[in-house]
């Protein structure tokens, strides 16, 4: 079963701008996935389309089986999503944020709060749970907006850039979180800029550049195919920069 | 979803909305209490008292149900215009539109924080009223539907606005532009059968008129206009209002993209 199954996908915005230009990508269930691009290479539009914050202009994309234009509630029930900004109220407690986010996935208050405890025990929240949000550091804001893509147990967690900003160490036990929650079955698409971190955590991976797929490949076999290159100087290649002697 | 999942959805929805005007009650229930209070004052009990009666009634017992619908006004439709702003600016909407919860869950959330609002809003008022002037009720039945409408009406045009909004600017102009002076002019402070007969039929285009009169008609028993008038002219606007709101949630306009 894929996770996401994308066909034909394009998306060109009012002003003309083609953010996406036929895309084809298919990224199976329980993968670690990386889809790495430069910035406006069409990462975040083509996540828009998944998650159904952007309008597509054609071709399919569906989650889990479900068409995202059909099959909207089917799609969005299997799918967490982290976005690249901060985006928390921040007059709201922690808690609140997360359970009010469980109840709109139909998730009855107490049962959210009973849900809500071991995630932002494991993220280094649960002491905070009483405090609003914009008292939070960036790294703490980052690891609610996992709490909160969590709450409702998705089967596919969306990552768009999720430890932007964020110290090594505090990275690091991210990573740890993540493997953990990939080896309990969910499946994790994951941008970054960080190609160190992509290498570390992700098994396969698409490169997208002006809106197309220009590599499409699993981690080992594409550093294989490369011979002693790392990732960066491959991706630096793949998008067409040249690569700093 | 099913229909158990839908209503936690809008339960959620309702229950955060509640809690905000509450803990914020400085900002959203006690200012329109104490413009209104003014109002009571000033236009009912000093000016007030050198008037002669309307339809009957002294002064301040004919423009206690327009002011008490004037906060109900302002109130249901700045809820929503800056919850449904305040969202989208934060981006903080993006994760209801997210989550599973159909479109008309979504809607009636934000506009159900609007009524409650305004009808926090209208008993406030309605209880400092009674400092003022003692009231009766004529007809209870047309007073809670005209007052329940009335602020369906305006969250949803509220949430228009909302979705419309590009900058805190955008959600200021339709209440101090075109709501504000429709509502003065709504016959708030006076029936429209005092005026000439031209002024009359230009009254007749202003639809607050109508939510006013229908609203002193539960009140008072008085109306300038029919009473099914009054609730047909309500009940079209509300209507074509909830057509726009959820025609532009279907298109995703102001929202998506």
């Amino acid at each position: 079963m894929h996770a996401i199954d994308i066909k034909g996908l394009t998306k060109t915005y009012q002003g003309g701008t083609q953010a996406l230009k036929g895309v084809d990508l298919a990224v199976e269930e329980g993968d670690f996935f990386a889809l790495l691009g430069p910035n406006g290479a069409g990462k975040t539009t083509m996540i828009g389309i998944i998650t159904t914050l952007v309008t597509k202009t054609s071709g399919e994309a569906r989650v889990f089986g479900h068409p995202v234009d059909r099959e909207p509630v089917g799609a969005k029930v299997n799918i967490g999503l982290v976005p690249q900004e901060f985006n928390l109220n921040i007059f709201e407690k922690v808690i609140n944020i997360i359970v009010d986010q469980a109840g709109f996935y139909g998730i009855p208050r107490a049962e959210a709060i009973a849900k809500a405890e071991p995630i932002l025990r494991d993220l280094g929240l649960w002491e905070k749970r009483n405090e609003p949000s914009q008292k939070l550091s960036g790294g703490m804001k980052r690891r609610l907006m996992i709490a909160r893509a969590l709450i409702h147990s998705p089967r596919l967690l969306i990552l768009d850039e999720p430890t932007a900003g964020v110290d090594v160490e505090l990275r690091r036990s991210m990573w740890e979180y993540l493997r953990r929650i990939n080896k309990e079955g969910t499946t994790i698409v994951l941008t970054t800029h960080y190609l160190e971190e992509a290498e570390q955590l992700c098994r396969n991976l698409a490169v997208i550049n002006h809106g197309k797929i220009v590599e499409r490949d699993s981690m080992q076999a594409l550093l294989q195919k490369h011979g002693e290159k790392k990732l960066e100087d491959i991706y630096l290649g793949l998008i067409g920069e040249t690569v700093a002697a | 979803m099913t229909p158990h999942k839908i209503w936690t959805g809008y339960y959620t929805m309702i229950r955060r909305e509640v809690v905000r005007i509450f803990r914020i009650w400085s900002q959203t229930i006690l200012p329109p209490v104490v413009t209104t209070s003014l109002y009571f004052i000033v236009f009912g009990t000093f000016i007030g008292s050198q008037l002669s009666a309307i339809h009957g009634f002294s002064y301040i017992q004919f423009i206690v149900p327009g002011l008490i619908m004037m906060s109900v006004i302002t109130s249901s439709y700045m809820n929503t215009v800056s919850t449904f702003y305040f969202a989208k600016w934060t981006r903080n909407l993006d994760e209801i539109l997210v989550s599973p919860m159909p479109d008309w869950v979504v809607i009636a959330g934000f506009v159900s924080g609007g009524i409650l609002r305004g009808l926090i809003v209208g008993v406030a008022v309605l209880g400092v009223s009674l400092f003022f002037t003692h009231l009766v009720i004529y007809n209870a039945a047309v007073l809670i539907v005209a007052l329940v409408l009335t602020s369906l009406m305006f969250s949803l045009g509220g949430l228009i606005n909302g979705v419309f909004a590009k900058g805190f600017d955008g959600m200021s102009i339709v209440p101090t532009f075109v709501l504000t002076p429709l509502t003065y002019l709504g016959g708030i402070f006076y029936s429209i059968s005092q005026f000439p007969p031209f002024w009359q039929k230009v009254s007749l285009f202003n639809p607050i008129l109508y939510m006013i009169n229908a609203f002193r008609y539960g009140f008072l028993g008085v109306s300038d206009v029919p009473i099914w008038i009054c609730f047909t002219v309500l009940l079209g606007f509300t209507a074509a209002f909830a057509i726009a709101v959820a025609y532009l949630f279907k298109k995703g306009i102001g929202m998506k993209n």
